[in-house]
């Protein structure tokens, strides 16, 4: 831990943490729940396809959900049992509403699939990263965005840091602070993974200064390992761990909103991450479970290793809800939000589950009116001005939202928490960004609507005017021959005409030309018949022809023979019985 | 004064010619204020304001021939930016605003007799003759054209279920409790 310079970021707050409660034990295996409910959507990007159905029995660690597209990852089954449901079931999600879930009934074995270490220094970068995405390995500090998507360093700058967060600043969650405690060694193996994908000149962990036992450990295990990692201790303050915080903090880099961190040449995973990218190349194991610390209301507040799928109210029940607990927050009371429905299962981003009670959080006075003090752009992270957004998002004024940068936003808190009118800030951002997407979906909807209309008008015109067309070449065709039959039947008329009376000419004048254009009418049948005629005997090999003229010859002379047998009866009888039939069965019918 | 008159002559030749370049090389083809009106309305193309499509709509609007509270997709919201686009008053809807619905083929009872995929204005339905048709949900504006020509009557309009992905927070409320 030797000493190097930090920097600052903008604003930030210091709410109570509320960490002590959550440390004193060491994290524990929660019991194999009732049922998992696995989400097959548990990152950013395209949503998992499912490969298994009702019925199917699945093993511990088995794909259910396979990564659709690059930026997606893929789903396992965290413990072994029957399929019972691939439907619609409760998400982790503020809306209450249901998402895609694979419900799997646990048979109590819990019996793993086979499971393979690999050693990934044999392997191409490329199969490294595929191997973490068929291994489900997602953004683990709340963002779960697919983390192979993030170990590819930018072509044009040179990766100089890669920043490993264990920051864990807001209140109440510990279970990245035991993790490094506990495991740190593994830890340090899956930075590593990160380190040899990226190739960064230096490693960073960021530790805020109030885990000095997480960050011991973390010092010892990198150590202990002959990495030449830096654990960094990072002051206490939210939020520092957010990812362009920390780098800010770190590296002195600020990442512009609209650039990616490595093209500023730093990368950035979160711990959790880090150990179950180890879990999954050094053992084989999907991402099936995570650590979610239990607390708030609760009678015994600690950390425990959780598999995905398993219910919430379930899981909460372990930690002994005190009685008047009334709710489940997910995540941290700062960008946690109130689980609609218990029985929503864990998912990848739930790192904490804090039990509600109307002692802990008090409900919150009315909003008073905005006074304009700027305490909330004082406190603002991303030096934004939310009195500015909050007034634009209340008037449902979306433009000037976005002119004032709102999908930079991280939704943080920290203007909810100081604003003396206790202007929930962040609940009409996240309203202003949820219509803003709304309105690009409808637009974007819209213009492919439009499109597609005036293409249909464009070939409709175009149908119109080719039929036009058609007929006006067609009667063109028809009168032009007319003409040119009247003309051959006058050419001819000379020699009859001297024979016939005069006045018979232009009868049998018209008559000719109906014949002839009867003629002419079965001529074009004809024409189109041939040209309607399948052609399947077009382009076939040699050996086909051979076998179709074959065919034809075989066909001819049993045409001759029956032929000859019918002006000569008795002639070969022999010959004449086998071949009728033959020549039934053998006809290719097209 | 004769060399006054002159220079004054020309200056009026030359900037007359550089107006007169100006408006063949940057003449405007088409109506811009028709554009700006038809990026305002939903492209539904459901003919319910009376004219065949959304564009033909934003036409008669530009020229005046049509008010602009005829549109039921674009809702009270479209007839809004539309009175601002325009400087006029905002009116209420001439008709009833319905939730975001899309069409769906009752597919036993479909014959296949390819009447909806004529009558469908943005090609959401597929299908051919005899075989059974299909609604392409993500493409269907919801504009019930299919609805009449329909013989079997096997389509039905379907609201828009909201999903996880397409949920919106809602507009924060004050919630007023009871204190005695």
């Amino acid at each position: 831990m030797g000493l190097m310079q930090l920097f600052k970021f903008k604003g930030g707050v210091k709410p109570a943490t509320n960490k002590a409660q959550s440390v004193t034990l060491p994290i524990a295996k929660a019991p194999l729940p009732s049922v998992v409910a696995v989400p097959l959507h548990q990152s950013i990007g395209g949503t998992p396809r499912p490969l298994v159905q009702v019925g199917d029995k699945v093993l511990k660690g088995q794909m259910i959900g396979e990564a659709d597209g690059w930026i997606s990852a893929a789903v396992h089954a965290p413990t072994s049992g029957t399929v019972r449901e691939v439907g619609m079931y409760a998400a982790a999600h503020p809306s209450g509403l249901l998402t895609d879930c694979v419900v799997i009934e646990p048979d109590g074995e819990d019996r793993w699939i086979e499971r393979q270490s690999v050693d990934y220094k044999t392997l191409t970068p490329e199969q490294v990263r595929e191997l973490l995405r068929d291994m489900g390995v997602v953004g683990l500090g709340g963002a779960v965005f697919p983390s192979h998507a993030k170990t590819q360093a930018s072509r044009s700058v040179p990766m100089e840091e890669l920043v490993i967060n264990g920051a864990e600043c807001e209140p109440y969650i510990t279970c990245d602070d035991l993790l490094m405690r506990e495991r740190a060694a593994e830890v340090v193996k899956g930075i590593a993974i990160f380190r040899d994908l990226l190739q960064p000149k230096r490693v960073l962990i960021g530790i805020e200064d109030n885990k000095p036992e997480a960050a011991a450990a973390m010092a010892q295990a990198v150590q202990a390992a002959g990495e030449d990692f830096q654990v960094v201790s990072v002051p206490t303050l939210y939020p520092a761990g957010g990812a362009k915080q920390l780098i800010r903090v770190l590296t002195g880099k600020e990442v512009p909103a609209n650039k990616r961190s490595t093209d500023m040449g730093v990368q950035c995973f979160n711990v959790a991450t880090a150990y179950t990218a180890w879990r999954a190349l050094g053992h084989g194991e999907p991402v099936i479970s995570r650590l979610v610390t239990l607390t708030g209301n609760v009678a015994e507040p600690r950390n425990y290793e959780v598999l995905i799928g398993t219910p919430m109210d379930e899981l909460l029940a372990i930690a002994g809800p005190k009685a008047d607990t009334d709710g489940i927050i997910m995540g941290g009371p700062m960008m946690g939000f109130l689980v609609p429905e218990a029985k929503a299962p864990v998912v990848k981003a739930t790192n904490c589950l804090i039990a509600h009670s109307p002692a802990l959080f008090p409900p919150k006075a009315p909003e008073m009116p905005c006074i304009r003090c700027g305490s909330c752009a004082q406190v603002c992270p991303h030096e934004l001005q939310p009195f500015e957004m909050y007034w634009f998002a209340r008037a449902k004024n979306f433009g000037k939202t976005q002119e004032y940068n709102i999908f930079d936003c991280i939704e943080c808190g920290c203007c909810s928490f100081v604003c003396p009118s206790r202007i929930p800030l962040v609940q009409y951002f996240r309203f202003a960004k949820s219509e803003i997407w709304a309105r690009e979906r409808d637009k974007k909807a819209a213009d492919g609507a439009k499109t597609r209309f005036e293409f249909k008008q464009l070939r409709d015109e175009r149908e119109k005017q080719e039929k036009a067309e058609k007929l006006a070449k067609a009667a063109a065709a028809q009168a032009a021959k007319k003409a040119a039959e009247a003309a051959a039947a006058e050419g001819g008329a000379p020699a009859e005409a001297a024979a016939a009376p005069a006045a018979q000419s232009p009868e049998e004048a018209a008559a000719a030309a109906k014949k002839a254009a009867i003629a002419a009418a079965m001529e074009r049948a004809k024409a189109q018949r041939a040209q309607a005629q399948p052609q399947n005997t077009d382009d076939l090999a040699p050996a086909q022809q051979q076998e179709v003229a074959d065919m034809d010859a075989r066909r001819a002379r049993l045409r001759d023979i029956a032929k000859t047998e019918l002006v000569h009866p008795e002639a070969h009888p022999a010959e004449a019985a086998p071949a009728a039939p033959a020549d039934d069965g053998q006809t290719p019918k097209n | 004064m004769l060399i006054a008159i002159a220079i004054m002559a020309l200056g009026a030749v030359v900037l007359g010619a550089a107006l007169g370049f100006a408006s063949v090389k940057f003449k405007v083809d088409g109506d811009p204020l028709v554009d700006k009106i038809e990026a305002i309305l939903p492209q539904t193309q459901c003919g319910q304001c009376g004219y065949p499509g959304c564009k033909p709509y934003a036409e008669a609007i530009a020229k005046g021939e049509a008010d602009i509270n005829l549109c039921p997709p674009g809702g009270a919201e479209g007839v809004g930016k539309l009175a601002d686009l325009l400087g006029r008053e905002a009116k209420p809807l001439d008709g009833v605003e319905k939730p975001p619905q899309v069409a769906l083929i009752d597919e036993n009872t479909c014959i296949g007799c390819t009447l909806c995929i004529q009558a469908c204005p943005v090609d959401a339905i597929v299908g051919a003759a005899k075989q059974m048709h299909t609604i392409v949900e993500s493409l269907c504006t919801g504009c019930e054209l299919c609805l009449p020509p329909c013989p079997v009557e096997c389509i039905t309009m379907e609201p828009i279920q909201e999903t996880v992905d397409t949920w919106k927070w809602k507009y924060p409320v004050v919630e007023l409790k009871r204190v005695a």
